[in-house]
Parts: C-alpha cells; structure tokens; sequence
C-alpha cells in the first residue's frame, strides 16, 4: 500500500476481483438447490411477457423458498415505467 | 475413530495434490496412521509428487477390481513409517471407479486401524470428485486467491453441502476449511491480489492454512520430495500450520505479509 495508493485513482485490481466475485457468487448461491427447471420456466415466463410488455430481462426474478411446511415460487416482474411520448 | 479428509478444489492447478501430499506427510510425521488415496483415475500423479511412482505395481482400481489385496497395493512410505500412498490407476475406464468399490476400499482401511484417510480428489465436479468426497467427514477446499479459483470452490462447497453422504444423511455435513496457496503478500499488499480476508469473506469459511507463493514447491514437486519436508521454507511451515490447525491447535496465521529482504536479495532477486 503505502504512498502509490494516495495516488490511484482507479480502484486496484483487487477490489474490482472482490466485488465482481461477491455479486457472481450471491447470485449461483441463490439459485443452488433449487430444481433445474428454474432457469427454463424463467426463460419461459420471460418470453410469454415479452409478448406483451417490453421488460428487461433482469427484472424478471424467480425465487423458491421454504414456508412453514410448503415450497413457494415466488415470482416478481419489475414493468418498465412508461415511457413519455 | 478414522477420519476422512477430502481435498478437493473444482479448478485444476491450484495445488490438491501438493496439499494432499503435504498434509499426508505432516500427520504422519506427527505419528498418525496415514492413508492418502489418489481419485485422479487416468491422470495418475500423485505418485510423483510423493516421489514413489517407481514402486507403483497395482493401484486403487486394481484393488476395486480384485485383482490385488488393499495391503499389496499401498506403497509404504521411505521416509515416514505410518504413511501410505494408493496410487490411482491410468486406466481410461471412467467407470472403473464406483460409489461401492470405494466404499469397500475405505472401511478396509478403516478396519486396519487408519487414523487418516486423505482423498485427493482431481479437478472438476465428474465422477471422480464426487466420489472423493462423498464418503469424507471434513474438506480442505484449496483455493488461489483469483476469481475463477474462488467461484469453482464456490461451486464445490455447495457440492460438498448437497452430494455427500453426510449431507444426504444430515448428521451435521461435511465440515469444510479453506487453504489459500500460490499467496503472494507483495501483490495482496499493492492490491493486485485479493487477500485472505476477501477470500475468506466472499466464501463465508474458516481459513485452515495459508500458503505464501514460493518457488520451493515447484522444486519440491521435481524432486519427489513433498514441500513440507523442507525445512528450510516457508510453504514447509505454512503446512505444517495447517496440519497442526487440522489437529485442532490455535495457531496465528504467518507469512501474510511480505519478509523484509535485504539489499542485495531485493537487486538479485531470491
């Protein structure tokens, strides 16, 4: 570290390792477990949206998870906000 | 009580097999019966490593197979009396190994009285690391401190925590430590190179050892001579660190910053 830091602005290498690896690795965690059709159905429902509003594929978010006894597919659409003419 | 101890890491290169072998040799030396069993079927390189591959006659498939007793095929160590070495097989039959012949092969070697069994598992998630840690009670997941090293031993942690039998039996899983090798503590310090902390935060794991980067391994690996039984480095005592850790001592981490080298070494390097 020591003086050549004051003088970097742009973060070091390192940092930019951390960060992209915490994001990646939160992500393949959220989905590990979870039955193998997740993907498909995601990819699926996407299209079937798709057909009728323009969404971001990113705003489409599938969560399986455990309720007092029961699974439950939880799944959020984020629409996009109208654009103004 | 035999404790199986997987070594496993998802990428390739990051030093299974120079861990497995040094962390053999460091139980051993500390007295404990030592088995260390190479999953690696059809890339055999174990042997190498521990300097014995001109006294491998039969190998681990050989003894699945029948075609030898477990005690004809486990290579005594020269140095260490209580280590011995199952050399995988070169074999190009995937199927050679099997869920069942493994398991034959690990409760003959827990009836004849092994305090350890190390499994160095090869690289990747196929057949043969599955079956390397399948059966194991603890894990050193090893990892470099760079991104595709850390991901893939992401991915291992959740295979140790989903496709073992402990985890399918669910008395407690697989318990898992992180090894960090080829830790450069110049370039952690300049940020070129994520250091333990980050490692140890993005996995969320306990670190059992780290292994300062040094030219001692790869001299180590050429002579047949696990780098543990250096004395004279580093890695040596990174090890046997991790070893004592492994047996349950609290120890500081050493070698995470960088020794004060003097003059001459900084121009000439060494």
């Amino acid at each position: 570290m020591g003086l050549l830091a004051l003088f970097r602005r742009t973060p070091s290498s390192a940092s930019v390792a951390k960060e992209r690896l915490r994001i990646i690795v939160a992500q393949e965690r959220s989905v590990r477990g979870s039955p193998d059709y997740l993907p498909l159905l995601r990819r699926e429902i996407l299209q079937v949206i798709h057909k009728y509003v323009n969404v971001d594929p990113e705003a489409v978010q599938i969560n399986l998870g455990q309720e007092e006894g029961h699974e439950v597919l939880e799944l959020s659409v984020a629409l996009p906000e109208k654009t103004r003419a | 009580m035999t404790e199986i101890i997987v070594v496993t890491s998802g990428k390739g290169g990051v030093g299974k097999t120079t861990t497995s072998a040094s962390v053999a040799c460091g139980l051993a030396r500390r007295g404990k019966r030592v088995a260390v069993v190479d999953f690696d079927i059809g890339l055999r390189n174990l042997d190498l490593i521990m300097g014995c591959e001109r006294r491998v006659v039969y190998d681990f498939v050989n003894v699945i197979q029948g075609d030898c007793t477990l005690k004809q095929a486990l290579i005594k160590d020269k140095r260490i009396e209580t280590l011995h070495v199952l050399a995988a097989s070169q074999t190009r039959d995937k199927d050679a190994l099997t869920a069942e012949g493994v398991r034959r092969v690990l409760d003959e070697l827990i009836a004849d009285g092994f305090d350890y069994i190390l499994c160095d598992s090869p690289a990747g998630i196929e057949k043969g690391a599955h079956l390397a840690m399948y059966y194991a009670d603890r894990a050193v997941v090893v990892v470099n401190p760079e991104v595709s090293s850390v991901r893939d031993s992401d991915r291992i942690l959740g295979l140790l925590a989903s496709k073992t039998q402990r985890a399918e039996q669910g008395n407690g899983g697989v318990k898992e430590h992180l090894l960090l090798t080829r830790y450069n503590p110049r370039r952690v310090a300049s940020g070129e190179m994520m250091s333990v902390d980050d490692v140890k935060e993005i996995l969320g794991l306990d670190v059992i050892g780290v292994v300062p980067e040094s030219p001692d391994v790869l001299a180590a690996s050429n002579a047949g001579v696990p780098v543990i039984l250096n004395d004279e480095s580093d890695a040596s005592r990174a090890y046997d660190d991790a070893v004592a850790r492994l047996l349950g001592e609290d120890l500081p981490m050493r070698f995470l910053e960088e020794p004060k080298r003097g003059f001459f070494a900084r121009i000439f390097g060494g």
